[in-house]
């Protein structure tokens, strides 16, 4: 039995068994050491599998040589391979980054419950990456969603299970959404196999049952994606969940919602004439242009640091939808590389908070939220988390040398293609909008005088160096785009000529 | 070592530097020894890439290329020979002026200031060398972004609020204007390459020339165009050797280089024929205006900065009106006004140590109390109005000459009347200080010159004023080769 030729199934099956194996030792370091081993297999198996779609094309796999459509299957792409990457690396440097930060934000005692659940999230998230199969997608969306809803309850603030409690009611309709979607495709379709569904749509492609899975399944992506305004639950989940948690969420979960999007736009209803019976990429346009604008905004005002980055995450998911909204390849490439720069930035950044939290008190005590009255001179105290945060900030801007600058420049392109130019100018007008939000962090920071009986000081080098692997990460991809421009457009030209 | 290493080593120098000045910072003379060390090896790396370029060479380096078509590529030629020989020799010259002046006066946070100095002078060696448009925009970001803690040095609300119009409008237009700007130039193109005759498509419309050509000047904030010349007077917050470099060396320099670049190498002359009436326009508007508000501004530094804006606008003028003898005033102006207007900057630094005075109506009787410093700002304002023998005259020379054959009347006439403004606005402070008496405040707290760091600093930029006029070869021979065939 060739390993190498389970891959597929390994990458789901790995860190899915390190979650009942964390509940059963009831040890919290036996559980981080477990779940951790299994995450970064999984950074080791989806490397594999990216190296073998990069040699090979499509890998298809099928689980327990059932074969498809009865069968469910592991259908690995140019994307897929892509975000398994993203989400199994996020998950690798988040868990070692996290030792010290999960130490004083969670309890001691239920430490393995966190791990099992981050295990069972990761497990989720890359299940709907890897699967080819409609109704696989939902179980492994409610495994991550479960996992996800317990992960943020289990932050110190109160407000973290009002928090959770609001994402699992907004979460549950979602995905309640995407079941009935998917479920309206099975019958009009007979297949859930996500191929095969794409060749049977082509009969069915106007009837009303198709339309209305469309319909119910944009808005349950949407919600899961935190489009505008569909976010409610995203601001208070990233805010007063664990830090470790914000991280991955901010940059894995919705970028996973936005694959599964572009999977049922572009793979499934792909072939068919059904963009041109509903108006969905002026009603992503307008959205998209919303969130940038909106949210960006509201990101100004904010004073908590955390809460300020949850609504720039919503504002940066904008420009991933907007780029969606053209249906070329410019635009989707434009999307797929945003998807990954954004969680890089945004992963870097997050950490850096968590960092910078766990720096602002001495000894054990529970790291205070990161309000701007707590982070006046701070850059004099922890230069080196200061300055991680604005250069990470200054992706999200759009910086050239930078990744966010890739992103914006195909974006910009795409957008120049269609000639739409006052649609350049709305991009480069909400990219202002980040400036004031990054500028206000750094305005308090490095300009405003340290309390004199303050704690701070850098954080653990534990706890710096994985969070600046990450900030380099964001400078690296500014100036060597093979890897993520590469991998995007040929994802990009995949999707849009939507091979078998 | 060949040419194209000496690039590297100027590129790669203000790093170095700028780690060796963190190394070191709790050594200030140390500290100090490497800004000059390295300033001094800059420049001989820069002057060893004049005899190649003189010669016709045109020195080429690919650092890295991050998306197909767009490498991070610089390539020397005359223009950028000489913003680069101007900036690298004058950081010299300000960094023993910083040492004077930042010791005397005890500011904090040295260190990040000659930190952030070295990289900044690196990034305008970067936007000089730069062979791409892409280049030049990463580095003029880059610069925009270093000298904001310059700027904002001091740290009070009134700095922090200097830093924001400054940042404000440099990011704001250049985000707005320039990028959509560049990535159009790449989309129509499929280049974004400095080329002498210009990228764009053959046949394209004269409409979108002049909205593409309005795009770039507004884009490029740093040429303080306005109305986005607010920055400039909003910069004078920051400490004089940041204004000094600022509005002398890297940040306006860099500005009106990246503006006749534009027009030269990514227009060409040619295809602006007809496209430029309303640029004649407002250059024209911007000098006249800002001289008229530098002649009620009491404040010296805010009367200089206004001085500045108009005569940047003076180069923007010169190449509007698409006159190749205007276009070598123009290049040459780049030199001269440094030297000028650095000169001045010095004097107003030295005037705030000495006397600690900043407004121009305190300044009665103060050439007998600090007769060199007074002397050399006369000498600064002598080539701002354009008079012999300093160097001012040379550049306006070449400039009334190009509008002459280009019967550019307009123009003639604006430089004409903004000359008497320029005397208006200079002379009456060379008057107070030499001519009246001293206020009875004054004489109750006698003071010298400036301490021995700040009156060598402005020496030597005065007498390279003066030194230009009699001797502009340099300058003159590389403005010269800007438009003559590679």
């Amino acid at each position: 039995m060739n390993l190498t030729q389970h891959l597929p199934a390994l990458q789901v099956i790995v860190p899915l068994m390190s979650a009942p194996l964390a509940v059963l030792l009831r040890h919290g370091g036996l559980a981080f050491g477990l779940v951790t081993a299994g995450a970064w297999l999984a950074f080791a198996n989806a490397l594999a599998l990216w190296f073998q779609v990069d040699a090979s094309g499509t890998i298809s796999y099928h689980l327990g040589s059932w074969p498809p459509p009865w069968g469910i299957e592991y259908r690995i792409d140019r994307l897929s391979s892509f975000v398994l990457l993203l989400v199994s690396g996020m998950a690798a440097i988040v868990l070692l980054w996290g030792r010290a930060s999960v130490a004083r934000e969670i309890p001691r005692n239920v430490h393995y419950l966190y791990y099992a659940m981050f295990g069972l999230c990761l497990t989720g998230l890359l299940g709907i990456t890897i699967t080819g199969d409609a109704f696989n997608i939902f179980v492994f969306l409610e495994v991550s969603s479960l996992s996800t809803y317990v992960l943020i309850a289990l932050g110190r603030d109160r407000r973290a299970l009002a928090a959770s409690y609001r994402y699992l009611i907004m979460g549950s309709i979602g995905a309640t959404f995407i079941v009935i979607g998917i479920g309206f495709l099975y019958l009009t379709t007979g297949t859930l196999n996500l191929a095969d569904m794409a060749i049977r749509l082509r009969d069915v492609q106007s009837s009303r049952p198709v339309l209305a899975a469309l319909a119910f399944l944009t808005v349950g992506i949407s919600l899961k994606l935190a489009l505008f305004p569909l976010h409610q639950w995203l601001p208070n989940a990233y805010t007063y969940a664990p830090s470790a948690v914000t991280a991955f969420l901010a940059a894995t979960a919705t970028k996973v919602a936005v694959y599964v999007l572009i999977r049922f736009y572009f793979t499934v209803f792909g072939e068919s004439l059904i963009f041109d019976k509903l108006p969905l990429p002026k009603i992503m346009l307008g959205l998209s242009l919303l969130a940038m604008f909106a949210a960006s905004f509201i990101a100004i005002f904010q004073d908590n640091l955390k809460r300020l980055f949850a609504y720039s995450s919503v504002g940066q998911i904008g420009y991933i939808t907007l780029g969606l909204s053209f249906d070329s390849v410019s635009g989707l490439t434009a999307s797929i590389v945003h998807l990954f720069n954004h969680g890089l930035a945004k992963g870097a950044i997050f950490l850096l908070i968590g960092a910078m939290v766990l720096g602002l008190t001495k000894g054990g005590a529970t790291p205070p939220a990161p309000s701007f009255d707590r982070l006046n001179g701070l850059a004099k105290r922890m230069p080196l988390t200061c300055l991680g945060i604005v250069v990470a900030g200054l992706s999200l801007i759009g910086v050239p040398g930078t990744v966010g600058f890739i992103s914006k420049w195909y974006l910009i392109l795409a957008a120049m293609e269609k000639g739409q130019f006052w649609l350049v100018g709305a991009i480069v007008l909400s990219s202002l909008l980040a400036v004031a939000y990054v500028w206000r962090f750094v305005e308090v920071a490095y300009f405003r005088t340290p309390p004199a009986q303050s704690e701070a000081h850098e954080p653990p080098l534990s706890t710096l160096i994985p969070a600046w692997l990450l900030v380099l990460a964001t400078l690296w991809f500014g100036f060597d785009t093979s890897f993520t421009v590469g991998t995007a457009s040929d994802a990009a030209q995949q999707l849009i000529r939507v091979l078998p | 070592m060949t040419a194209n290493m000496f690039i590297l080593a100027a590129l790669v120098l203000p790093l170095v530097g700028a780690v060796g000045i963190v190394l070191t910072r709790k050594k200030a003379n140390l500290r100090e020894a490497v800004t000059l060390v390295t300033a001094g090896l800059l420049f001989f790396c820069v002057a060893q890439l004049l005899a190649p370029v003189l010669a016709g060479q045109r020195p080429e380096l690919l650092l890295v290329e991050p998306l197909p078509g767009l490498p991070v590529a610089f390539r020397v030629e005359p223009l950028g020979m000489l913003f680069a020989l101007v900036a690298s020799g004058l950081w010299i010259i300000n960094s023993i002026y910083s040492i004077g002046y930042m010791r005397s006066n005890r500011e904090a946070n040295q260190t990040r200031f000659y930190v952030c100095f070295a990289l900044a002078i690196g990034a305008a060696l970067a936007i000089a060398f730069a062979a791409n448009l892409w280049t030049l925009f990463l580095f003029y970001e880059v610069l925009t972004l270093i000298t904001y803690p310059l700027v904002a040095h001091t740290g009070t609300d009134k700095a922090k609020q200097g830093g924001r119009t400054y940042l404000g409008i440099l990011m704001g237009t250049s985000v707005l204007f320039l990028l959509p700007a560049v990535i159009y130039i790449w989309h129509v193109s499929g280049t974004t390459d400095f080329r002498l005759g210009g990228i764009l498509p053959a046949g394209m419309d004269k409409s979108a020339v002049a909205v593409l050509l309005a795009l770039f000047m507004f884009g490029i904030g740093k040429a303080a165009l306005m109305p986005f010349h607010r920055w400039l007077p909003a910069a004078m917050v920051a400490p004089t050797p940041v204004s000094a470099l600022l509005h002398a060396v890297a940040v306006v320099k860099a500005g009106v280089f990246s503006v006749i670049k534009v027009v030269i190498y990514v227009f060409g002359l040619d295809a602006l024929v007809g496209a430029t009436d309303w640029l004649v326009a407002i250059s024209g508007f911007t000098i006249v205006a800002a001289s008229v508000v530098a002649l009620s501004a009491d404040n010296l530094k805010r009367r200089l900065a206004y001085s500045t804006v108009s005569q940047l606008s003076y180069i923007i003028l010169a190449v509007a009106i698409l006159a190749p003898l205007s276009v070598v005033g123009a290049a040459l102006h780049i030199a001269v006004h440094a030297f000028g207007k650095i000169t001045l900057f010095f004097a107003a630094g030295a005037i705030y140590t000495a006397a600690h005075k900043t407004e121009v109506s305190q300044l009665n009787g103060i050439g007998q109390r600090m007769p060199w410093t007074m002397g050399a700002f006369g000498i600064g304002a002598l080539s701002m109005i354009g008079l012999p023998p300093a160097a001012g005259f040379v550049s306006k020379w070449y400039l009334v000459s190009g509008a002459v054959s280009q019967g550019a009347w307009v123009a003639l006439a604006v430089v004409l009347l903004s000359t008497l403004l320029n005397a208006g606005y200079f002379l009456p402070i060379l008057y107070r200080a030499f001519f009246r008496p001293l206020s009875a405040e004054a004489q109750a707290h006698p003071h010298g010159e400036a301490p021995w760091p700040i009156v060598l600093a402005l020496t030597l930029t005065a007498a390279g004023t003066v030194a230009l006029f009699f001797f502009p070869d340099v300058p003159l021979a590389l403005a010269h080769q800007l438009l003559a065939a590679p």
